[in-house]
């Protein structure tokens, strides 16, 4: 049924014939490709060219331009190379390829040094528009915000009810085994330390400093940065590529109000919810360590924890939730809205999201490490 | 090869595809010959998508079998698939383009994985493909987001063809078209269908195209098909839907 393509010089006399035979398509392309290049140096010097495809099994788009391709280098000059012997089945395809414009490929990928410090220009002033997009945002949704309080009718309560389903309820679960399990190992290598001094029990006021004031919040925010930014962003992300974005303001809503609000008021009581679980979990996980490694019994646990910690060590760790809780929001959103059509795009903003967010929030608990340090909390 | 000049270039045999408790598809049959352009018409959610989705692989069946170029798709193994699956181009609906690569690199991705050519042979035979379908060699480096509707149905046609296929599925090929940019679009299968002598199966909702590229209507209703024959069979039909579809005011306009 197939068999394999051919390229032939045949003599005749003053002119350059080739005759063609075999199967000429894509499954034999390689083998083509090497037999036209060969067949090209043959030109000049003759009177007239001519190409015999009669005796040509099956022809494709690949063997139709490949001929064409021998007919165009071996023209030169007033020698016109001919195609001859071409049946009425193929014709079609062949002047179908002959109206083909080879334009030659012109590659602009190539790295220069004026390239490469344009490149980290661009990443410089990149980061001034992240700082300035995430203002704007903030300005956007504050400003939504202000109009809803004017027309309380305007909120999406079922909206804002499903997100915190979503990051909140969904995310009980996960955020209090993981804050359990840490809570457990700060306490286990607390007393592990502690022990070579005798001082087991101060394991207890580091347990609930640690996890008041820090590691519940700042672990529950990386958390939900992974988790809720990043659906987010893909929500959002898929939207904006589906012209679902557009549809909503060009029927006169507001994409801020509507989207981008909701899922910032559900994140935002999330999160003091969530960091308030994960740091009671953490204190749970921190005392049956010490309670059933370190010896400590509970009642002990708890007498020690009152003296250790103040409602003080609390507040600053809740107080740093919303903020956070915002941060993620904002970053998130704004990547989503920022993606582009294709969907390595989608991934790069998701990606950026996760990072972002955790960045911010990490920024953010310096920040207020500073701010507390200085009023003295 | 005489054998498969006259089998039918798809075969389907008592085709039943079932979503849950919705019989979709129920003990369908149908012949696709080899070089016709088959019209395949239906009322919308009959099914239509789901038969080619079947045809091709991606909806799994109850019961029934598919053979495509002589080949039982649920006997063969995977370098058998692979080869019916190098044979065939499907332009979907939406046209599926790759959106993280350019057109040139969208119609070339076949290529590469199939084919042991020079990039130079690919990038022009890219540019072959992209004249075919109409579209200038210009747009190779765009990306799909940059493309219009009708050029990006354009360009999965140019996938589709990329190692120029025997059979090719259009799923509704000139739906979002304008009717200048449809009947281009009909011109264009028909031309490709006689110089690259190609087997198409098409999934339509659109008279003119019936009338002007296909050979060969089939009807679907009910998970079965109801009629299959010439534009002339369809109009004579005494079919209740069928009247409907073909006597009713926008096909009086389109025979008008």
């Amino acid at each position: 049924m197939s068999s394999d393509p051919k390229l032939e010089r045949i003599a005749k006399g003053n002119a350059l014939a080739l005759c063609a035979t075999g199967t000429w398509t894509a499954s034999f392309a390689p083998v083509l490709e090497r037999m036209v290049a060969d067949a090209e140096k043959l030109a000049g010097g003759s009177q007239s060219v001519f190409i015999d495809v009669s005796e040509v099994a099956k022809l494709d788009t690949f063997g139709a331009w490949l001929i064409e391709r021998l007919r165009r280098s071996l023209t030169q000059g007033a020698v016109e190379a001919q195609i001859a012997g071409l049946s009425a089945n193929y014709s079609s395809l062949v002047d179908e390829v002959r109206r083909v414009r080879a334009t030659p490929v012109i590659d602009t990928s190539t790295i220069t040094i004026t390239g490469m410090l344009e490149q980290i220009g661009r990443t410089v002033a990149g980061v001034a528009g992240t700082v300035a997009g995430l203002i704007d945002m903030l300005g956007a949704v504050l400003a939504a915000g202000a109009r809803t309080l004017i027309h309380p009718r305007s909120f999406r309560l079922t909206s804002t009810v499903h997100h915190l389903e979503q990051v909140c309820w969904r995310a009980v679960p996960i955020v209090v085994l993981i804050t359990f399990l840490i809570g457990c190992i700060i306490a286990q290598q607390g007393i592990f330390h502690f022990r070579r001094f005798g001082a087991d029990i101060f394991v207890v006021d580091m347990l609930g400093v640690l996890v008041l004031r820090e590691i519940g919040v700042l672990l529950v925010a990386i958390m939900v940065a992974g988790r809720s930014g990043s659906a987010y962003t893909a929500e959002l992300g898929s939207m904006k590529m589906r012209e679902e974005i557009d549809a909503l303001r060009t029927m006169g809503f507001d994409p801020i109000e509507v989207l981008v609000l909701p899922r910032m008021l559900a994140l935002v009581l999330a999160l003091p919810i969530l960091a308030f679980l994960g740091a009671m979990a953490a204190l749970y996980g921190g005392g049956l360590v010490a309670w059933l490694y370190g010896g400590v019994d509970p009642e002990a646990f708890l007498l020690r924890l009152r003296d250790a910690i103040s409602i003080d060590h609390f507040i600053v760790g809740i107080v740093k939730a919303p903020v956070m809780a915002a941060v993620i929001g904002i970053v998130a959103c704004v990547e989503g809205l920022a993606v582009q059509g294709s969907a390595e795009s989608l991934g790069q903003h998701t990606t950026a999201s996760v990072v972002k967010g955790i960045f911010f929030v990490i920024v953010m608990d310096g920040v207020f490490a500073i701010f507390f340090a200085s009023i003295g909390m | 090869m005489a054998g498969e000049i006259q089998n039918p270039i798809i075969r389907v045999r008592d085709i039943t595809v079932q979503f849950g408790a919705t019989r979709v598809l129920d003990g369908l049959d149908l012949d696709v010959k080899r070089g016709e352009i088959l019209g395949f018409v239906g009322p919308s959610g009959a099914g239509k998508s789901v038969l080619t989705r079947t045809i091709i692989g991606l909806v799994p069946k109850v019961a029934g079998s598919i053979e495509v170029f002589g080949v039982d798709l649920d006997a063969s193994n995977t370098s058998q698939r692979r080869n019916v699956e190098r044979r065939w181009g499907v332009l979907f609906q939406q046209g599926a383009l790759f959106s993280s690569l350019t057109v040139r690199q969208n119609i070339q991705f076949p290529m590469r994985e199939y084919l042991r050519v020079s990039q130079r042979l690919m990038d022009e035979i890219t540019i072959a493909k992209l004249t075919m379908v109409g579209l200038k060699p210009e747009v190779a480096d765009r990306f799909p987001s940059e493309l219009s509707g009708g050029m990006i149905k354009r360009v999965a046609l140019a996938r589709a063809l990329s190692l120029d296929p025997d059979l090719v599925f259009l799923d509704e090929p000139t739906s979002g078209l304008d009717p200048i940019g449809a009947g281009d679009f009909d011109e264009l299968v028909r031309t490709l269908q006689r110089t690259l002598g190609l087997t198409v199966f098409m999934v339509t909702h659109d008279l003119d195209s019936l009338y002007t590229a296909c050979d060969r209507i089939a009807v679907l209703g009910n998970g079965k098909i109801i009629a299959a024959g010439s534009i002339a069979d369809m109009q004579a039909s005494q079919h209740p839907w069928l009247r409907q579809y073909f006597h009713g005011k926008r096909a009086r306009a389109v025979m008008g």
